[in-house]
């Protein structure tokens, strides 16, 4: 680590938000995802050459979900150094949150015609369980879908950064978190539906979950999260709590002994990265249609701390990279080599960490500084 | 009313039966007859003679193998005639025999007299069986035998056995002196049928009235009902105690080589359960080939798979430590990734290999069945896996306080820079403290594949549980790794029955969080000046 002259004026040399080109990119790009992929989708007429299937649009959808979900977990692997390996219970948490709204909205639509959800029925359960109240309300699922991930994460994290949990410990105790609730959301008796978890949806404020100018409207409300999330990320990044941030992951009794107390800025970027999964996770959830609690089997969480790791760590569009090859790659390999996937995947793991610790983007720039 | 003739007739037939009389031919001789009470009066003649003849000739009956000859002489019939008493072949063979006819009354008589004659049986172990057979019974019929069994019993297990069958019937007389006797006698029973039954005497009936009418009688059965429930409470934490020892032994099976490596590397082998996950197959691979092989060793496959597993897994492990993993020291988090996809890498491979199915390994007979211990049965493939995860932790003790390696591992554990600058060559130490690590993983694999499913998925079972041990115990002592592994077996097996598995789970989870609160560093951590330990 190359250390900066130490100097009582020091400042930070002011890095531009976005550069001229930055700035254009990501207009584009909003301009491509807000207005263009709708207008294909919805007004462009199936036979048209340029009409977008659903199929596209879903798929797409739900990589942007998980490029979000890559986002926080560089927020918090990439700028703090601190891997964690429950990010998929932050994620599904956030789906069940508003998948309860979804069950509410199937009303009485479901198999049974009653007014619970049809596992329910199937439980003989004659009302709704305490956690189940007030998710009829649009409003209040919203509030959930960020509270609880962002309760979880406060609460867990405050105890664990307290006690200076860090390293491996910290991410072996996610695991662990992540298998527990695992287990308990496959019970019946949580309330969350058990294996099958919710699926079925019908309606989201009253408008048909499957409809086109539903399926539109969710995929430019991905686009739009992801797009905060880059933002934000940036915003982040040439803040003074990210370079407190970066100082954590570099050294961080260094930092201590200069004053700052670690845990708080650990908690907030923790948190904060929680609640950007959640909202992930109820993005997720009505563009496929399904959610239940393999979402948190640790494999999942562990998926994408390498998906940060394929795209590069600490880089502000590594992540999306990383997670749209890794999923266009799952996509691509479970319908043609479906035996082979678990290879590709084991092997990229292996690989990325030994010949590519900076991922893609420090590939390219590898490549790049050695053409000039 | 039946019942009533039945406990009848077993009072007569034992009063005549008290002085036992030997086996006679004029006894036998009415089971030929063509009359059907003739031929009950002479099983219960027969019964009275209370001799092991007897008990041979009605065993015989019940199996049908006594006939009648032409004559009417009552013979029992295997291949030849035999001698109803002596059971020499009889000389000269009858010409034509007929089968003694039975029906159902004839066959109850039967079953109860043989019963009976067991209970009187010189031979300890059959009356012990024969003790055991009838407990808890509630035909009042057996009532008379019981006396008469418990008159002559000396063996004291037997007698108690006895004495509780014979109480419970008793629970059911007219007279309450009896049945406040019977009570006394229940109060030191340690069945849940008798917690059962007692408890029933002081249940209100529909009409307001106590089942049991005596005042005495109740309050007796309410001391009887607490001292029980004491004895059921210990015996269940003792059943407890031995399920969280067995699951503790197999977690200190799994983290000890975790703790060996994490201690020694700093890095969590998230592959360390597909080490498992070998050691079982190769168990399989053994089983396999000791069944073409050698069929007539096969009860002995397992103590040649511990030597295989060990091999294999430590192999792999050294393997992955030279391709991997070495090159990622001091990377912790990155090895975690990297191994995680090892894991993955050979969880497919051993699909393609194996299969996806869980193949099938077998108990050798040695291990199957179990032992009973005061009411609980201790299973022999577990009491083996609780040895056989001590003695590789003494072998682990031995190793790392008695050889040169092992000392080699200490010295780089506690201080690596230090241990590298006075010649120990820490790189090979890693390579072989990996491959014990794994190898140690791979006798747990042995010892998995004696208790459940040998799959791909195997590994991935245990291993959470295993690393929340080496979080709990802390890395650079066995005692941490040993006092966790059996603590959270134990603790867990405890709270299981009251809250259900999954949220132990979690609370073990909490309690773990909690715990390090306080010890940061496990409970058995090393005590060093750094700030980052």
């Amino acid at each position: 680590m190359k250390s900066e002259p130490l100097s009582l004026n020091y400042r930070p040399v002011e890095q531009p938000f976005f550069t001229k080109t930055g700035w254009t990119v990501v207009a584009v790009l909003a301009l491509v995802a807000l207005v263009i992929v709708p207008i294909l989708y919805v007004a462009v007429p199936q036979e048209h050459p340029l009409h977008l299937s659903a199929y596209t649009v879903t798929l797409v959808g739900k990589i942007l979900c998980y490029c979000i979900v890559a986002c926080a977990m560089n927020l918090i692997w990439g700028y703090t150094g601190i891997l964690s390996l429950g990010h998929g219970l932050f994620f599904a948490l956030g789906g069940y949150a508003f998948g309860m709204y979804l069950m509410r909205q199937i009303g009485r639509d479901g198999q049974y015609q009653s007014d619970l959800p049809d596992f329910m029925v199937f439980l003989d359960w004659k009302e709704y369980p305490w956690h189940w109240a007030g998710t009829d309300s649009f409003l209040w699922a919203l509030m959930l879908v960020v509270l609880v991930p962002g309760l979880l994460a406060f609460v867990f994290g405050f105890f664990a950064f307290r006690s200076r949990i860090k390293g491996v410990y910290f991410s072996i105790i996610t695991q662990a978190l992540t298998f527990a609730f695992m287990l308990l959301f496959f019970r019946n008796e949580t309330g969350f539906g058990g294996n099958n978890g919710f699926t079925d949806f019908k309606r989201i404020l009253g408008f048909d979950v499957t409809s086109p100018g539903m399926r539109a409207t969710l995929f430019a409300l991905s686009a739009a999260a992801l797009l905060g999330a880059v933002v934000m990320t940036r915003y982040l990044e040439r803040s003074k709590t990210g370079r407190v941030l970066r100082a954590i992951r570099d050294s961080e009794s260094r930092l201590m002994f200069s004053g700052y107390n670690p845990l708080w800025y650990k908690l907030f970027i923790w948190t904060l990265s929680a609640v950007m999964c959640g909202i992930a996770g109820a993005l997720y959830v009505p563009q496929v249609g399904i959610i239940n609690p393999s979402e948190m089997s640790p494999a999942n969480s562990i998926e994408i701390a390498v998906w940060v790791a394929v795209g590069g760590r600490g880089t502000l569009i590594g992540p999306l990279l990383g997670a749209s090859t890794v999923n266009g790659a799952k996509s691509f390999f479970t319908q043609s080599f479906p035996e082979y996937w678990l290879f590709f995947l084991g092997l990229l793991f292996i690989l990325v960490t030994l010949f590519m610790p900076k991922g893609i983007v420090g590939l390219v720039n590898r490549i790049m500084k050695r053409d000039q | 009313m039946r019942l009533i003739h039945c406990v009848l007739g077993f009072v007569l037939l034992l009063c005549a039966a008290l002085p036992a009389s030997a086996l006679d031919a004029e006894t036998i001789a009415p089971l030929g007859s063509n009359d059907l009470m003739t031929r009950i009066e002479a099983i219960d003649a027969i019964a009275r003679a209370g001799d092991e003849q007897a008990l041979t000739l009605l065993q015989a009956l019940q199996d049908g193998e006594v006939y009648v000859t032409g004559d009417g002489q009552v013979v029992i019939y295997r291949d030849e005639a035999l001698d109803p008493i002596t059971l020499a072949p009889l000389d000269p063979q009858p010409d034509d025999v007929d089968s003694v006819i039975l029906n159902n009354r004839m066959r109850g008589k039967l079953s109860t007299a043989i019963g009976a004659l067991r209970l009187l049986s010189p031979d300890a172990a059959v009356r012990r069986a024969s003790a055991r057979a009838i407990e808890g019974s509630e035909d009042v019929s057996l009532l008379p035998i019981l006396d008469k069994a418990l008159e002559r019993e000396t063996e004291a297990d037997i007698r108690r056995s006895l004495s509780h069958t014979r109480a419970i019937l008793e629970l059911k007389s007219e007279d309450p002196a009896r049945r406040l006797a019977a009570v006394e006698v229940l109060a030191d029973s340690s069945q849940r049928r008798v917690h059962e039954l007692v408890s029933r005497l002081l249940l209100k009936l529909p009409s307001g009235e106590f089942a049991e009418p005596d005042a005495e009688v109740r309050a007796a059965a309410t001391d009887a009902v607490k001292s029980i429930e004491r004895r059921l409470l210990l015996l269940d934490y003792f059943a407890r105690f031995f399920s969280g020892l067995s699951l503790g032994s197999i977690l200190l099976l799994v983290a000890l080589g975790l703790a060996i490596t994490y201690g020694l590397l700093g890095v969590i082998n998230l592959a360390h359960g597909e080490m498992l996950m070998i050691g079982a197959y190769a168990t399989y691979v053994t089983q396999e080939v000791f069944k073409t092989h050698f069929p007539g060793a096969f009860d002995w496959y397992v103590l040649a798979a511990i030597p295989v597993a060990f091999v294999t897994a430590a192999l792999v492990g050294m393997a992955l430590e030279r391709t991997v993993i070495r090159w990622l020291y001091g990377r912790p988090l990155e090895t975690l990734l990297a191994t995680w996809g090892i894991s993955l890498f050979l969880i497919q491979l051993t699909r393609q290999i194996f299969g996806a199915q869980n193949v099938e390994v077998a108990n050798p007979s040695w291990m199957s069945g179990g032992v009973e211990v005061l009411n609980v049965v201790l299973p022999y493939n577990r009491i083996a896996i609780i040895a056989f995860s001590f003695f590789v932790l003494l072998l682990m003790w031995l190793m790392l306080a008695r050889t040169r390696l092992g000392l080699f591992i200490r010295s780089v554990t506690q201080n690596r820079t230090m241990a590298s600058c006075v010649g120990v060559p820490t790189s090979r130490v890693d390579l072989m403290a990996f491959g014990l690590g794994s190898g140690i993983a791979g006798l747990a694999g042995v010892a998995l594949s004696q208790i459940g499913n040998v799959g791909p998925d195997l590994g991935q079972a245990y291993i959470i549980d295993s690393f929340m041990v080496v979080v709990l115990g802390g890395v650079g002592q066995l005692a941490g790794t040993v006092y966790a592994a059996l603590g959270l077996g134990v603790l867990s097996k405890f709270i299981e029955p009251h809250i259900g598995a999954v949220l132990t789970k979690i609370l073990i989870l909490v309690i773990i969080i909690a715990v390090i609160q306080k010890r940061p560093q496990g409970l058995f951590a090393l005590k060093g000046r750094a700030v980052e330990a």
